[in-house]
């Protein structure tokens, strides 16, 4: 059997203190530019993104630059720091452009290993938190076989965060193309999407031009590693969106009276939220386990990244449905943010793979073939 | 003095190998050095074993025995003594109680069992009924005991029983170091589902227990069980198990050499379970990091929860993946093991033991009302227990 089964160095599945102090300095920016009033009024105007916000996050606190390194402008910080900015923006679903640019086009980037030229100084802009780019690549994509143009033209989509991007990282047939979106023969509409707070639009490239970042075989390697990164960043996204659904859900049911006392003391109820917190509890050893792997490089980083998306998406789904649910008739409303969070939730479990897709990657690398 | 560093616990532990090598030495007599070496528990105190040592530094000591080929206590034949008899003896026990009691349990030379359950009182323990009644110098125990796991092999029991029935149930119960060869002790096997007898019932008459076998103050009985409960519910494993090392180890091997029996079904549902294993194995190594970090978190409470529907689960798949074979049994003989082995022998016994993995210690239901309670300060459902004496309740 060659299935690896016992690793080498035990990850490090904890949060070190400047992890924390990155939390807190995340935290208090979300509370105070994002609460779920100012965020749900955002989904129905005609700009879901708060550029302040964006410049806060991105270039004040540096966490655009969080994996890129310091000679190119970056943090020279890891996944692990990048994950935990993730955990709050999961906890808050304010909308920003942060998994999409922050994390996979700058891990395609990365991949491409420029010391200069285009691709290199396209990073230091999204580092620096001057530029936002996307891959043009279906949301649902888990890798870029089957998401590539034949050239600069033709339709994708659904694109996460497209309305955001100034740039469009395109794999082609031909090579992996840098394309800014309001070149000539660039179109990005906005779709109408389940997830209210990561917007969603078709990019149409219809002769259009762009710079050519490499050939079709590193470009296709590092759209797959973009991709890698952000499957198993979004378990990190899934693990905040569960906390803050549990951690409500929880205050909801100690406040809310019926039958003359508490029905958070219904038993019922009670189990159900025992469960979902054991179910935050592996969430988070799952997440950190991708995170840690992503960062150092460990061979066994599909496997993480798998076994976190096959776990995550389930428990992200799992804790806003039962918010919903304990939260009765309120849990219905526009004006509650719940639906915020199921959204998301749902949404996510498809984004770069559904969980079935990452157990099928599980099956491959375990060797536990279908029948 | 202050508390061995790493350096110095490896020293100690060199010393210790060099003035006992392993090979030559008696397995018993290189356990005692062990411990009167201070490198049995290093987290124990000087003279009990241990050396005041940070907990976290014992796999310093582990590693360099386990280099060296050195025999260990076999912790899984004295689970008992070291998981629960063990620190509440450390936490309320007398000098003379250490002394006479923690060697040669951790050695291994006597073995424990745990006399808390009755046919009346079982996740409602405060309820039970054994009687303690002072005479003279000492007490005199009736009552019957259930469930007792290795009452059979043991030398002492630890022993919860009612000493005041006419004060709420809580406040009335003190507990005790029961000597098993007393001959008021009579232990009876009680086989269970799998065809053996792990455990048994065990009768209490006229037992009689000097009072220097008390551990904490008449009446404070539930408050010292207390920390034998926790302790039995947070007795993970100290080391890192490997990917695949729970039960899912036996049922992916048998998919990977035996393609015969693959199913589409069962190849959805492996692969859920897979990665469920997976998840708690490292939400156990993540519990073990923050332990050795020393900042324990109360996930803890919630991995014997996960482990008993995981086993439960996959015990139930395997049997199923092995079509024909799967409805045959190893062996139904009535037996009295010596040692409780979750993961041995067939699929059928795995699956019918790991029943027992969401009622012993604490049921699936209790776990999750304790993990709601306290760690989410949810409010406790209205009780009508709290204030009744002992006497007056409804049985
Ligand atoms: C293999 C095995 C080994 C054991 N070894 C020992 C041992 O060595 N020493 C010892 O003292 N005991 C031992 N036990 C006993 C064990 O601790 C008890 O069986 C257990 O605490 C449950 O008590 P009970 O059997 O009386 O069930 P009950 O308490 O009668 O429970 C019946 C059902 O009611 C549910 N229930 C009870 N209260 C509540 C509640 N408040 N909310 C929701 N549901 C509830 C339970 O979850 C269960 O499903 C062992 C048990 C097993 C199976």
């Amino acid at each position: 059997m060659t299935a690896q089964t016992q690793s080498g160095q035990a990850p490090d599945l904890l949060y070190s203190e400047a992890e924390e102090d990155l939390r807190a300095a995340v935290r208090s920016l979300l509370a105070d530019r994002a609460d779920a009033p100012t965020v749900i009024a955002r989904t129905e105007s005609d700009t879901p993104y708060d550029p302040e916000l964006w410049k806060a996050l991105a270039t004040g606190i540096g966490a655009a630059g969080l994996l890129v390194p310091e000679e190119l402008g970056g943090q020279g910080a890891t996944h692990r720091e990048a994950a935990v900015v993730l955990e709050e923006l999961g906890r808050s679903v304010a909308p920003a452009p942060y998994l999409t640019s922050s994390v996979v086009a700058t891990e395609i980037l990365l991949a491409l290993g420029a010391q200069d030229g285009p691709a290199s100084a396209l990073l230091t802009e999204l580092a620096e938190g001057r530029r936002v780019a996307v891959p043009a690549v279906p949301f649902a994509a888990a890798s870029a076989a089957n998401a590539r143009l034949d050239s600069l033209d033709g339709v994708v989509g659904p694109v996460a965060d497209a309305a955001a991007a100034d740039v469009l990282l395109v794999p082609t047939a031909d090579g992996l193309y840098a394309v800014e979106t309001d070149a000539p023969g660039v179109r990005v509409e906005p779709l109408v999407a389940l997830d209210l707070t990561r917007p969603l639009a078709t990019v149409t490239l219809d002769g259009a031009s762009g710079t050519r970042l490499a050939d079709a075989d590193a470009g296709r390697r590092a759209v797959d590693r973009g991709l890698l990164a952000g499957a198993g960043l979004l378990a990190s996204e899934q693990l905040g969106l569960a906390e803050w659904c549990l951690t409500e859900t929880v205050r909801h049911t100690r406040e809310r009276h019926q039958f003359n006392r508490p029905v958070g003391s219904f038993q019922a109820l009670k189990h159900r939220m025992a469960q979902l917190w054991l179910e935050v509890v592996s969430a988070r050893a799952a997440a950190r386990n991708a995170a840690d792997a992503l960062a150092t490089g460990s061979p066994d980083t599909p496997l993480a990244v798998a076994v976190a998306q096959a776990y995550c998406s389930k428990v992200a789904v799992h804790a806003a449905e039962e918010c919903v649910q304990l939260h009765g008739g309120i849990g219905m409303t526009w004006e509650h943010p719940a639906h915020l969070y199921l959204k998301r939730a749902k949404a996510d479990a498809t984004a770069y793979g559904t969980a079935g897709r990452h157990r099928e990657t599980v099956a491959a690398l375990m060797e536990l073939p279908a029948p | 003095m202050t508390a061995p560093d790493a350096a110095e616990l490896r020293r100690r532990t060199r010393e210790l190998l060099a003035a006992h090598p392993p090979a030559t030495t008696d397995r018993t007599d290189f356990l005692k050095a062990r411990f009167d070496a201070g490198l049995a528990w290093v987290h124990y105190p000087v003279g009990l074993g241990g050396l005041d040592a940070p907990r976290s530094l014992q796999p310093v000591v582990d590693a360099e025995l386990v280099a060296a080929d050195a025999p260990d206590n076999d912790p899984r034949r004295i689970g008992i003594g070291l998981g629960m008899a063990a620190p509440t003896i450390l936490g309320f026990g007398t000098d003379e109680q250490k002394e006479r009691f923690l060697r040669p349990l951790w050695v291994g030379e006597e073995v424990w069992c745990q006399l808390f359950s009755e046919p009346g009182a079982g996740s409602d323990l405060a309820a039970l009924g054994t009687r303690a009644v002072r005479d003279g110098e000492g007490w005199v125990v009736d009552g019957q005991k259930v469930w007792t796991s290795s009452a059979h092999l043991a030398r002492w029991a630890i022993l919860i029983a009612r000493t005041d029935p006419d004060v709420p149930k809580h406040r009335g119960i003190s507990y005790f170091i029961c000597d098993m060869t007393d001959p008021g002790v009579e232990v009876r096997p009680l086989r269970q589902i799998t065809g053996e007898a792990e455990f048994n019932e065990v009768f209490l008459t006229g037992v009689r227990i000097p009072d220097n076998r008390r551990l904490g103050a008449v009446g404070e009985g539930w408050k010292v069980a207390q920390t034998t409960l926790m302790n039995e519910r947070v007795s993970i494993g100290g080391s890192r198990i490997p990917r695949e090392g729970g039960m899912i180890g036996p049922v992916a091997r048998t998919w990977r050499e035996r393609p015969e029996l693959r199913t589409h079904d069962l190849h959805q549902r492996l692969l859920t379970l897979w990665v469920e294993a997976e998840v708690a194995r490292l939400t156990g190594e993540r519990l073990r990091q923050q332990l050795v970090a020393g900042q324990p978190g109360p996930e803890g409470s919630g991995m014997k929860l996960a482990f008993a529907r995981l086993n439960q689960e996959i015990s139930g798949l395997e049997v199923e993946l092995l079509g024909d074979e799967g409805l045959l049994y190893g062996d139904w003989t009535m037996r009295r093991p010596e040692l409780v082995d979750f993961t041995g022998r067939d699929a059928g016994y795995r699956y019918l033991r790991s029943k027992g993995n969401s009622i012993e210690g604490g049921t699936s239901e209790v776990l999750l009302n304790i993990v709601a309670e306290r760690v989410l300060a949810l409010p406790s459902e209205p009780r009508n227990d709290k204030d009744v004496a002992w006497k007056d309740l409804s049985r």
